[in-house]
Parts: C-alpha cells; structure tokens; sequence
C-alpha cells in the first residue's frame, strides 16, 4: 500500500534508494547531498537494505568505484552535489561508454568559486556532455518518482547509460512536501528484482577485457553508439513514463506543457522555479494575459522536436537559465532551444534570463518583470542577468 | 579501415573476449632470435618465468620451443638460462627468412 | 611454495601480440604475480604503459577478466569491484573465492593514485594492489614521479648544465603503506621469480588488503641492454637500492644480500644515471650512497625491534 508522507527532497530519495534497493552504492558527502547518503549509511547499518555501501574518500573514487561495481554487473547508485559532482566530470563519460546504467541522486548547487552551497544549476549543467540521462525534478514527489523509473531507463538494452535524477540544493532538498510513497514491493516489481548485465566482468567463464584504448581507428565507433543509445533513450523514457502512470497515477514526459495550448507569451524553466512560474502564469492569465510555460524534465536526451512543436505558436518566448555558458550567448537551455528551433518554420522570438545563481532567491515579482519584458521583446537583449545588482 | 567492423556491429561498450591479442604477431619487431638447443635443456623453466611475452612454449612442465610469432628477441631467455658452459638459448641474429613462424 | 613447473600448469594471464618494449619487465611482474594465484583472478590496471600495451582494442592480451577505468583510481575502481563481488557472494550469486589485484604504475600509486588507493586499504576491501614501479612516468615519456631516484635523468627534471637530474630523494611508499597497518605489505623485484611469487602466494592466502611494490626495470626509460631486465633488479637488491622485505602485520621481514654491493655497481649501467659519473659529480654519487645506507639501516632497526 502507497502512503502519503512529509518528506525532504533528500529524504525522498533516500527512501526512493532503499526501496530500490542497489547492490552497490558508493558515495561521499557534500551539502546539500550529505543527507541522501547519511540516511542511506543508516538503512544499510539497520539492515533494511542488502547493499554493499562503499563510504569512498572522494567523489572521484565513489564514481571511480560505481564503474567498478556497474562493470562487475550489479546495480548501482551514488548521490552528489556541485564540487563532487565536478571531481567526478573525469569518470562520467567512461561510465557512459563502457554503457554502465549507474543512476545518481544530484543535488544541483553552484559550483566554486566563490564557494557556495545553494542552489544553481551549472553543476549539472556542466556535465551535460558526459553521455548521462538527466532529469530534473519541480519538486520532491517528481524526483522519488524519477529516481525510480531512472533505474528502469537506465537498464533498458536500448539504453544501457548512466542516469542522473536531480533536485534543486536546499529548495527541494531540504524542504518538507507531501508525496506519495509506493509500497516496497510495487518499486521492486517495477524496477525487477535484479540488474540484467551483460558483458559481466565477475563472468569468469567467459572472461572479457573491459575499457581498452582505442586509436583512430575504433574510438569514433564506441562513442556514436551512445549518442544512438540517447537517442533512443525518448522512447523508452516515454515507455517506463506510461507504465508509472497506469500503474501508480501520476504521468511524466520529457517535457511538460503548463497552459501552453493558446498562450501567446511563454516561459521555459526547469526544476522548483517551475511551481513558482505557475503562480505567476495563473494571476497573469486571470488578468487576461495569454501565459504560459515549458518546463523541461529531461535535459538529456534534449527534447528538440517536443519543445518546438510546443512552442511554434507562441509569439514571445523567455528562456530562464540557472547557469551560464560563459559565451556571451546565453545559457545551455538558452542556447539548445535556440538551436533547436533553427529550421522551424513557425518559431517565437526568443530571449534568454539567467537568474538564481549562487541561490539568489526567484520571486513572484521577479518573473513577471520577465512576462512583462515580452511584451516588447524585440527590444531587449539576446541574454539579461535578472536579479542581479549592478 | 575497410575491413573493420562499423559501430553497429561492434559488440555493446568498449569490450572484447580475453586473449585476443594473440591474434596479433610481434615477431617482426626482432633483431635477434633466440634459437633453443634441446639437447642442452635442463627444463629448469627459468626462461619460461622470465620472458616478457609469454613466448616460451611449455607443454607437460617441460619446455618444447619458442613461440616465434611473439617472440620480441629481447634476449632475456637467454641471458637466465642456467646452463653451463653453452647454454640452452642462444640468441642469433635474425636472418631473412620468415619471422613469424613456430 | 608452487615449483616452476607446477606454476607451468597455471593459466598464462598474458598472451604474447602486446605491444610492450621487447624486455619490458611490467609483463613480467603481472606473470609473476598473477600466476601465483590458484583461484580465479580478476585484474584493475590504472593507465599507463601496462595498460596501453596490453589492450589496444580489439586485441586484449589478457586471459583473466580485466577493468581499466583511468588513471589515477585503480584502488577505488577495485573497491567497486570488489563490492559488487561480495554483495553477489552474501546473495548465493557467487560462490568460487576470487583474488582481486589492481596494478599500477608509479605514477598511478605514488603520485596521482595515492589517495585513491589509500582510501582503498584503508577501508579493508579483498584486494592485492600492486605497483609496477619502474620509476617514471614512461607512458608518457619519461617523467619524474615520486618514485625517481634522486640524480636520475627524467624529461621533466632533466640532467643539464646546472642541474643533475632529479634533486629530491624519492618517497617511501612502502612505509606509507606499512602505516596504513593493512595486513601484509612487500616489496620485491622481478629478478628473482620465487621470491615474487612467495609473496603473491603468501597475500593470497590474506584476506584484506595487501600491498607488493616491484621495482621493474625499464629498458627505454633507464637506458640498458633489453636482456638485462632480470639482472638489473638484481643490482637493485644487492646494492640495498632497493630492499627486498615484507612486513606481516607489522613484523619486518628483510631479504639481506650475501654482500651489500656499492651504489655504483646498480648505477653505472645505467643511461638515466650517465651524468652521475661526469668529473665533479662524486659528491652526488656519494650522497645517493649515504642515503642508501641510512635507509637501509632504518630499516635493518625495524626488523630488529619487531
Ligand atoms: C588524469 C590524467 N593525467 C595524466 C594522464 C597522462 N598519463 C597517462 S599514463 C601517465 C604516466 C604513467 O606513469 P606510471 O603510472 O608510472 O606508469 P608507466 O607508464 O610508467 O608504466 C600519464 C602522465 C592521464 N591519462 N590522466
Ligand atoms: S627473446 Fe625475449 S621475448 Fe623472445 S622468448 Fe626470449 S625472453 Fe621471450
Ligand atoms: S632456461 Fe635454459 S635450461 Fe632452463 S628451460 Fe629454458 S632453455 Fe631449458
Ligand atoms: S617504456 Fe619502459 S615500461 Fe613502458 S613498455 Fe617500454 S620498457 Fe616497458
Ligand atoms: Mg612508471
């Protein structure tokens, strides 16, 4: 039987982690983290989980040893934040190549310098490269949700990659919220009991060497396999997506489409800015104002083609970014949507904040200065920093 | 590069079975070849032990020959050898004729 | 102890077609090792020569199941692996006892790699790390490592006309590893086969982590003939360049040589230490010489006070 709990973000998915049940999990602490392993270290000392818990001395030795363990072919998970999230970027890609469906809890938090512990998105951000699935999370219930399907997607043969499920730090992670908990024994139904590997490196009957060198001659043909293997991953995201909702209610896409049907004016957010948006998207359309939002739950695979046929009748679009590309053109949602709606024959004209870095607080006001700027939105810059003092 | 598999029949992550360098000659990288006298081998197996590419061939714990194909004619076989005064490996230059062959 | 021909029965874990140096002593060390082990073996390699050599795809010329992840995290990457093995052995999954060893070049264990594998021991996974220390990074190029004697000629601490090669002594990563009180640490070379693999034998029957550093000559990066491999390990060991000991749960066990040869006698065949020998530099070769001696009488008291 499911049950209704106050639960943190943390506490979501640390309960969404003991119900998985990984066979492995490798971590290290760093707020606002800290707390998703500290409960996990106590289920495994209580014995409610049968994981093997690797309490590393770093970050790079937690997903040094999450590669280890995924290749050895158990299931695997670990959780980070910001700086340890950046001590891993050297390991994120082998994981994905060698095609290890290791699934992580990220705690998004700006990273250093200056040293800060709340939230902005450039740790993940920064790692958007690395072949991992990422998924972000408006609020508590969407990430024990994500965290559990993630262990699905990322064990699907048409997927076999590594999955990040993120929170935004402290905003999510640390606040109480009402969710829903599955009963035990419908995770463990929905995620199977065991990790299906092949390739075993612990198959001593059939032994194989795992991670060669390739030359010019073999490297160009283990990486595009996991630019397929994203691509493919839509539509088994889409597919777990459908069998959560038929079986436990709620429904996820890639993208999620928030009074877009006739809106005029829009929004593209992700992560707990989302539900915030929807407030001002609600007072505006009370006002007679024709608002609306796409609010992005999987950054990787990039959602392109959903994101413009969204978007196409739109007339002004704002893109917020929690991070920044540093190339003066705006940040990485920014400069992807752009992209993405290059060849659209139908597109809005499109205009890029970057905001909350470093946990700058985001507020009522604050976003409907941003509605507000589309009105003429031909007059404002390609990228504006919103809340910032000058 | 013709002749090489393309990354849809490559077999999933950058994986293959064990051993399969063997396939790969280095025996073309000698200058010297080691050249074995039966009749003077004590089958002590020190050069066994010693060679660096698993290139002296053992059957029944006792040793029947070089593997020419690998071998590299670092000359280290030779140098352990035990034997004395003529020892049971002597290292020869490598002549024209086939390198790769047992 | 497993005779020779008793290890002949053994599987190879190398297959020849690698593209190490011919005379390379890392394959030796890995042979050596690994062949001691009756069980099933499952291999780490950090990057570097061992690794790039003996596994560019699609040829692998290893016969045991094998993990390279990178560079500096084959303790960790193995703690994974080892995780997983005992979670698989608690379920019933598996069930065959399996000898863990990660390698490692100097580079990888001294230098880049040692937090890595100082987490490693310390936090007790079955495994036998070893080092293949050939005392530079050669994969690279010849750089200086924490391993690099002192005088030796590297390209980042080159001999030049007012520098003589590497200035500072080289760290004792034995010891460090002693002071981590795992239950067995060695150190040993490659020329002298059934000392080697005694002591793989004698970390195989240990449960926990267990350390060996193997000093492996390096015929590129030293500068030597390729068939003296063996017999410059062997110098090492005579002069007490490189003493050959073990230490079982704090207990020294020192192999002493019949007669402590003089520095030099390891020195003079040697290209990295060439300019050691030049008019003016005998103040260097006597300086390595007292140090050798200091420590090797460190380490004789060690063994004494038990
Ligand atoms: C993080 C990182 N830094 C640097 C390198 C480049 N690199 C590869 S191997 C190597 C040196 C290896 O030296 P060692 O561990 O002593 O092994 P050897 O090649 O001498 O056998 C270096 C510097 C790398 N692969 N990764
Ligand atoms: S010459 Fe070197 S490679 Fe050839 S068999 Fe002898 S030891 Fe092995
Ligand atoms: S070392 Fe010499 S005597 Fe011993 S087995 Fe080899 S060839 Fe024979
Ligand atoms: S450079 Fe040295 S360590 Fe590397 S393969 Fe050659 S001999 Fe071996
Ligand atoms: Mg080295």
């Amino acid at each position: 039987m499911s049950k209704i709990v106050a639960k943190t973000g943390n506490e979501a998915m640390a309960e969404a982690m003991r119900q998985i049940n990984p066979d492995v999990v490798a971590a290290y602490p760093i707020t606002p983290a800290t707390e998703i392993v500290m409960i996990f270290a106590k289920y495994v000392a209580d014995g409610l989980v049968d994981t093997n818990f690797v309490a590393v001395e770093s970050e790079h030795s937690a997903m040094s040893a999450c590669v280890g363990a995924s290749a050895a072919g158990v299931r695997v998970m670990t959780g980070t934040s910001s700086q340890g999230l950046c001590l891993m970027y050297e390991i994120l890609p082998i994981a994905a190549a060698l095609r290890l469906p290791i699934v992580m809890c990220d705690v998004n938090r700006a990273i250093s310098g200056p040293i800060n512990i709340h939230c902005d998105h450039s740790d993940t951000m920064a790692a958007r490269d690395f072949g991992w699935l990422q998924i972000f999370s408006e609020n508590s219930q969407e990430a024990y949700d994500s965290l559990i399907q993630a262990i699905r997607i990322a064990e699907d043969p048409r997927v076999h990659l590594p999955t990040m499920v993120t929170t935004d730090g402290f905003i999510i992670s640390h606040c109480l919220d009402k969710i829903e908990i599955l009963d035990d024994k419908d995770v463990t139904a929905f995620i199977g009991q065991d990790r299906k590997a092949n390739n075993r490196l612990l198959d001593l009957k059939n032994p194989t060497s795992v991670g060669l060198l390739d030359l010019q001659d073999y490297y160009f043909e283990h990486r595009v396999p996991v630019a397929q293997a994203m691509k493919d991953s839509k539509k088994v995201i889409l597919e777990v997506a459908d069998e959560f909702a038929k079986k436990f209610g709620r429904k996820y896409g890639l993208i999620e489409e928030y009074k877009l049907a006739d809106a005029e004016v829009a929004i593209v957010a992700l992560g707990s800015t989302c539900g915030t948006a929807k407030v001002v998207i609600d007072e505006l359309r009370a006002k007679g104002v024709k608002a609306g939002m796409l609010k992005i739950r999987v950054f990787r695979p990039f959602p392109a083609e959903e994101i413009v046929k969204a978007l196409s009748n739109v007339k002004a679009l704002a893109v917020l970014d929690r991070s920044d590309t540093w190339s003066a053109q705006g940040g990485q949602v920014f400069t992807e949507i752009r992209s993405a709606f290059y060849e659209a024959a139908k597109k809005p004209k499109i205009t890029n904040f970057i905001y909350g870095l470093g946990g700058r607080e985001i507020d009522l006001p604050q976003l409907h200065t941003v509605f507000e700027s589309l009105k003429n939105i031909d007059k404002q810059p390609v990228v504006q920093y919103l809340g910032v003092r000058e | 590069m013709s002749e090489k598999p393309g990354w849809k029949s490559l077999p999933e992550g950058d994986v293959v079975k064990a051993g399969t360098a063997a396939e790969f000659k280095t025996g073309d990288w000698r200058s010297e070849r080691p050249v074995w006298f039966p009749e003077r081998c004590i089958h002590c197996l020190f050069c066994w032990i010693s060679c660096p590419d698993s290139s002296i061939i053992v059957k029944d714990q006792k040793m029947t020959g070089i593997d020419y194909d690998h071998c590299k004619g670092c000359g280290i076989c030779a140098k352990e050898c035990p034997v004395k005064p003529q020892k049971a490996l002597e290292m020869k230059p490598e002549r024209g004729e086939e390198t790769c062959q047992k | 102890m497993a005779s020779l021909k008793e290890l002949s029965t053994r599987k190879d874990p190398l297959t020849g077609g690698h593209r190490m140096c011919p005379g390379c002593g890392a394959p030796i060390v890995v042979r050596q090792i690994l062949m001691a082990s009756k069980d099933p073996v499952v291999v780490v390699s950090a990057t570097g020569c061992l690794e790039v050599s003996t596994t560019i795809f699609p040829y692998s010329a290893w016969t045991v199941p094998f993990l390279h992840n990178a560079f500096e995290n084959a303790g960790a990457t193995m703690s994974g692996v080892e995780a997983a093995y005992q979670n698989l052995k608690k379920k019933g999954k598996m069930t065959e006892h399996v000898n863990f060893v990660a390698f490692g070049g100097d580079g990888g264990t001294y230098d880049i790699g040692l937090q890595s594998l100082s987490g490693a021991m310390e936090r007790g996974h079955d495994m036998l790390y070893v080092c293949y220390n050939n005392e530079a990074y050669m994969n690279t190029g010849v750089q200086r490592s924490g391993a690099t004697p002192m005088g030796a000629n590297t390209t980042t601490e080159p001999a030049g006309k007012v520098l003589q090669g590497k200035r500072e002594w080289r760290k004792d990563l034995t010891e460090i590893m002693v002071a981590h009180s795992i239950p067995y640490v060695a150190q040993g070379i490659i020329g002298n086969w059934s000392d080697l693999t005694r002591k793989a034998e004698k970390a195989f029957s240990i449960r926990g982590p267990k350390f060996i550093n193997v000093l492996q000559p390096c015929r590129l990066g030293w500068g030597y003939k390729p068939d003296s491999t063996l017999e410059l390990a062997r110098r090492a060991y005579e002069t007490c360049v490189w003493p050959v000991y073990e230490v079982e749960n704090g207990v020294y066990k020192i192999s002493k040589p019949k007669e402590k040869k003089p520095v030099v006698e390891y020195l003079k065949g040697q290209d990295r230490f060439r300019h050691l020998f030049k008019p003016g530099n005998e103040k260097l070769i006597a300086d390595i010489q007292a140090e050798v001696d200091r420590r090797w009488n460190l380490l004789l008291a060690k063994e004494a006070t038990k």
